[in-house]
């Protein structure tokens, strides 16, 4: 991990900003297609949470390329209402905007690892990594 | 007091102006003025100065301010020249009165300090208005340009209809997306409309939503819409984001999609080879004869 580029969320374009900063990161890691367009369109539900839910916030990105793995984490962070029921959010179907309510448990199964951290009145905070699979080359 | 220092400013413009000009040229060696030719810069230069000496004599905004600054948009000078040259301005000006007078107290310094800016300041806030003005004018012409051509219904055959969805899809466009669909399919009197999502780049929750609303309400009236263009890995993250499509017809390509609305129009395209060896054999014989 060597430097943390992030793209503040204001308005509904700065998530196309994520989105296209995000895949441009993923590719200089070494993922393949698929992979960069799983690493956008989770970056893109991250950032849409962030403009629907907490108004601003951001999306940081953070390189990890050593011997040992190569991947891409994502943590998105913001100052907002939090999120009261965090199982509850976390199930396919759920959602208080009228969406699909597919966003954050599709973001579990897009990527590697997935970490949420909220607090009622202080904000959210989610990690969320992609590794590249050894001997696979990143396919 | 002001007016003095005025009639200190006028007698002497042509120092000032000497000054300034002696200045602004030596700035302009490394900057972006660089690719504007000698003369077209000296001669924007005096209008400048002059633009500013109407304004002291007039002691006000003039017309001439506003011709010259609507001018030099049009050029498309940026805006760095003006707030430079002005600040620039303001330095010369101040260095050089002050320069003239015997008495330097700090109630002096204020003074011309007092008086150069109410000359320079209101004609800085113009020409930036003017500028920025022209600009969210730009923007919002360009956001007209790109509604416009975000979401055309084409109408290919009789019944049958595409809409390309090519780039981002927000919120407005989305909105944009579904009244054209329901117009469109009314007035062509579409039985079939293929959406093809070739050029959206990111599939999310929220631009499914949005396609699964527009299919629906196309159901609503009456006709299917067929969701075309799907990408490999477009149709591996909207199975990992575990969206539900199974209700509406999908195909890879357009031309599938095609294919599959004419049979449900009860159509299908006809080989004309035959016929056309047809015509060659009979073109034939009939040059032997």
């Amino acid at each position: 991990m060597d430097f943390k580029p992030c793209v503040n969320i204001q308005n509904e374009w700065d998530i196309v900003g994520a989105r296209q900063l995000g895949r441009e990161q993923a590719k200089e890691v070494g993922f393949g297609t698929v992979d960069q367009a799983r690493i956008a369109t989770a970056i893109s539900e991250l950032a849409r949470n962030i403009y629907l839910y907490a108004g601003t916030g951001k999306i940081c990105f953070e390189i990890i390329n050593n011997l040992e793995r190569k991947g891409l984490i994502i943590v998105a962070v913001d100052q907002g209402p939090g999120i009261r029921d965090i199982s509850q959010v976390m199930q396919d179907g759920y959602t208080t905007s009228g969406g699909l309510g597919a966003g954050l448990p599709g973001v579990r199964r897009l990527m590697d690892e997935f970490d949420i951290v909220s607090d009622i009145g202080v904000g959210t905070e989610i990690r969320t990594s992609k590794w590249i699979r050894k001997g696979l080359g990143g396919a | 007091m002001h007016r003095r220092l005025q009639a200190i400013v006028v007698d002497n413009s042509d120092t000032i102006i000497k000054n300034w000009l002696e200045q602004v040229s030596e700035k302009r060696k490394s900057d972006y003025t660089s690719a504007i030719s000698d003369e077209l810069f000296q001669s924007t230069n005096r209008e400048f100065v002059n633009v500013i000496f109407t304004s002291v004599d007039k002691s006000g905004l003039t017309d001439e301010l506003d011709n010259f600054s609507e001018r030099l948009v049009n050029l498309g000078w940026p805006l760095s020249y003006l707030t430079d040259g002005l600040q620039t301005f303001r330095r010369v000006t101040i260095d050089f009165i002050l320069s003239q007078s015997e008495k330097i107290d700090s109630d002096h310094f204020s003074t011309v300090l007092d008086m150069v800016d109410r000359w320079i300041d209101p004609i800085i806030n113009r020409l930036v208005n003017e500028y920025s003005g022209s600009w969210e004018h730009t923007v919002s012409m360009q956001r007209v340009a790109l509604q416009e051509l975000s979401a055309p219904l084409i109408p290919v055959m009789n019944n049958i209809t595409i809409m390309p969805l090519i780039g981002t899809i927000d919120t407005e466009r989305a909105k944009l997306i579904m009244e054209n669909l329901l117009e469109g399919v009314i007035k062509h009197n579409s039985e079939v409309v293929l959406i093809d999502i070739t050029g959206v780049p990111v599939v999310d929750t929220m631009v499914a939503h949005h396609i699964i609303q527009a299919s629906e309400a196309v159901r609503l009236i009456g006709s299917t819409c067929i969701l075309v263009g799907i990408r490999p890995e477009i149709a591996q993250t909207i199975v990992n984001l575990g969206i539900d499509l199974s209700k509406f017809p999908t195909k890879s390509s357009l031309r599938k999609g095609f294919e599959t609305a004419l049979e449900l129009t009860d159509r299908k395209i006809e080989n004309c080879g035959e016929t056309e060896q047809n015509i060659e054999k009979l073109l034939g014989s009939l040059k032997k004869e």
